[in-house]
């Protein structure tokens, strides 16, 4: 029997080959997280994206700083708390996606199989827009203390953002 | 009663049958999800805030060179039935269309101007959206990132440099691009190779959904074939990647037509005849049935079994002989138990004069 490479517990039944970058990566999944991964065991229809996802939030705002996210766990600028995306599965502002930066991460990772954003990069009007040589400059730093800290994930995501700077 | 006569071609210039793979592929679907940096996501938005989103976007819109000339509905102000008659035109989605007034959210709006618009107070801030006939995918592209663009330079969208555009469902996060093409597929469904392909396509990152988009049910064998992520990869890749994607998909169809033409003709001429016999005699004809019948009748003018029917009367048909249409068309509001007769009428009419004509 072979193991859910995602929990490493159940029994996988589908295998997951996902192509990025022309690199293909298989994963064998039991039905469980293939589920919170969207991805459809059999053919149906409408079945929610988020789906199991939300559930496992929960556990993750417990790190959170109290300064960003005020004594109730709440965003201060909308006041949308953690519970609140839980049960609606919709953030509140941009301001949130900041405050939970953590716990969306994981979300984002398991959702689209990456944390950033590649594509097109956008200034609002009257901001200056940061001088991609600066920011690549920046991440090449982050990078070097990254590997320095063994923080090797930190490090494969700071890697992969390069790549869309050069 | 909305006059869509004002828009151009109705809003349908995406079923006019002109664009490549216009056998197979209906229409090319590009929308980007955006929201304003200093107002509150969708869900907690009040009714003044959505007022105010409105009254910005529109004053940014008209300055553009893409919704300059812009027609604006409000949905929230607007009937059910022409609320309904935009969905069934495909301009608006399922959330802004429906009957129930207090679920259409105050300050609903949509601008739009030939080709391209934006959905305003959706479950984005901005939904901006392009529709063309046909498979493309560049082209429409081009037109909404214009519009992107033009809207950016006036309003500051959420933009976060890690996670891009800031989406209110995380789900669309990044690019906020969804790309979808609305496919026929019949050959696959009958040589019964569909869930293979379907199943291919999720292994890939695509996902499908029926004609009319989230939650809707595949009918008549067409599928809206759609990328499933928005974050990671760029724009470029996304839609290059679909595209491909798609390219097999339409390669898959033409074999599996080729099959059904070399293995069983005598079945598959009878199968189209009778669909369209059926249309063009029945007296009562359901939502489903005509758009099973429709499909097979399709199937044939694609391989030319009928030969004098135009695929831009047949795409008119799957729109006209919705509910709000068949109602609009009446006038006004029709018993749902009127439907069916009055659907098999307007759909005998249609291809009795298109016989006529093409002779």
């Amino acid at each position: 029997m072979e193991l859910c490479s995602q929990c490493g517990e159940r029994e996988a039944v589908i295998r997951l080959t996902q192509v990025v970058d022309d690199k293909v990566t298989n994963l064998h999944l039991c039905e469980r997280c293939a589920a919170e991964k969207g991805v459809e065991t059999g053919i149906t229809f409408g079945a929610s994206p988020l789906g199991g996802f939300l559930a496992a939030m929960g556990k993750e705002s417990e790190g959170l700083p109290q300064s960003v996210v005020g004594d109730l766990g709440a965003c201060l600028t909308c006041g949308a708390t953690l519970q609140d995306f839980r049960e609606t599965g919709r953030v509140g502002c941009a301001e949130c996606y900041a405050i939970f930066r953590d716990p969306l991460r994981t979300l984002l990772r398991r959702l689209h199989g990456s944390t950033h954003h590649t594509g097109k990069r956008y200034s609002a009007p009257g901001v200056s827009p940061v001088a991609p040589s600066q920011e690549a400059a920046d991440l090449r730093s982050a990078l070097g203390r990254a590997v320095q800290a063994e923080n090797f994930e930190l490090a494969a995501e700071l890697r992969d953002r390069l790549k869309g700077h050069e | 009663m909305i006059d869509l006569s004002l828009l151009a071609d109705g809003g349908m210039a995406w079923l006019d049958g002109s664009g490549p793979e216009s056998h197979l592929v209906l229409s090319t679907r590009v929308r980007l999800a955006r929201n304003l940096a200093s107002h509150r996501f969708g869900t907690r938005t009040t009714e003044e805030e959505r007022e105010a989103i409105l009254a910005e976007v529109a004053a940014a819109a008209h300055s553009t060179g893409s919704l300059a000339r812009a027609m604006e509905f409000r949905l929230d102000r607007l009937d059910p039935l022409d609320r309904m008659l935009l969905h069934e035109r495909h301009l608006v989605s399922k959330e802004l269309a429906s009957p129930d007034a207090p679920r259409v959210r105050s300050a609903a709006a949509l601008l739009v101007q030939d080709r391209t618009g934006a959905m305003v107070n959706e479950e984005d801030h901005l939904r901006l959206q392009g529709l063309h006939s046909g498979f493309d995918l560049k082209a429409v592209y081009q037109n909404v990132s214009r519009l992107d663009t033009e809207l950016g330079q006036r309003l500051a969208f959420a933009f976060h440099p890690e996670f891009g555009y800031l989406t209110s469902c995380p789900t669309n996060v990044g690019t906020g691009l969804r790309a979808s093409v609305l496919i026929h597929l019949p050959g696959l469904v009958l040589t019964k190779e569909i869930n293979k392909v379907l199943h291919g396509l999720a292994q890939v990152g695509l996902t499908f959904r029926g004609l009319y988009g989230e939650g809707s049910e595949v009918v008549g064998n067409f599928f809206q074939l759609s990328n499933q992520t928005t974050l990671g990869q760029s724009e470029d890749d996304l839609l290059d990647h679909l595209g491909k994607m798609v390219e097999r998909v339409i390669a898959h169809e033409e074999q599996a037509r080729q099959v059904l033409r070399r293995e069983a003709p005598g079945i598959l001429e009878d199968k189209v005849w009778r669909a369209y016999g059926l249309l063009r005699y029945a007296r009562s004809l359901s939502f489903e049935e005509t758009m099973n019948l429709l499909s097979g009748v399709r199937l044939g003018a694609g391989l030319g079994l009928i030969p004098n029917l135009g695929f831009y009367t047949l795409n008119k048909l799957l729109v006209y002989t919705q509910p709000a249409h068949l109602a609009s068309a009446a006038g006004g509001e029709v018993p749902e138990s009127e439907l069916p007769t009055r659907r098999a009428r307007y759909v005998r009419q249609v291809l009795e004069s298109e016989a006529e004509r093409r002779g």
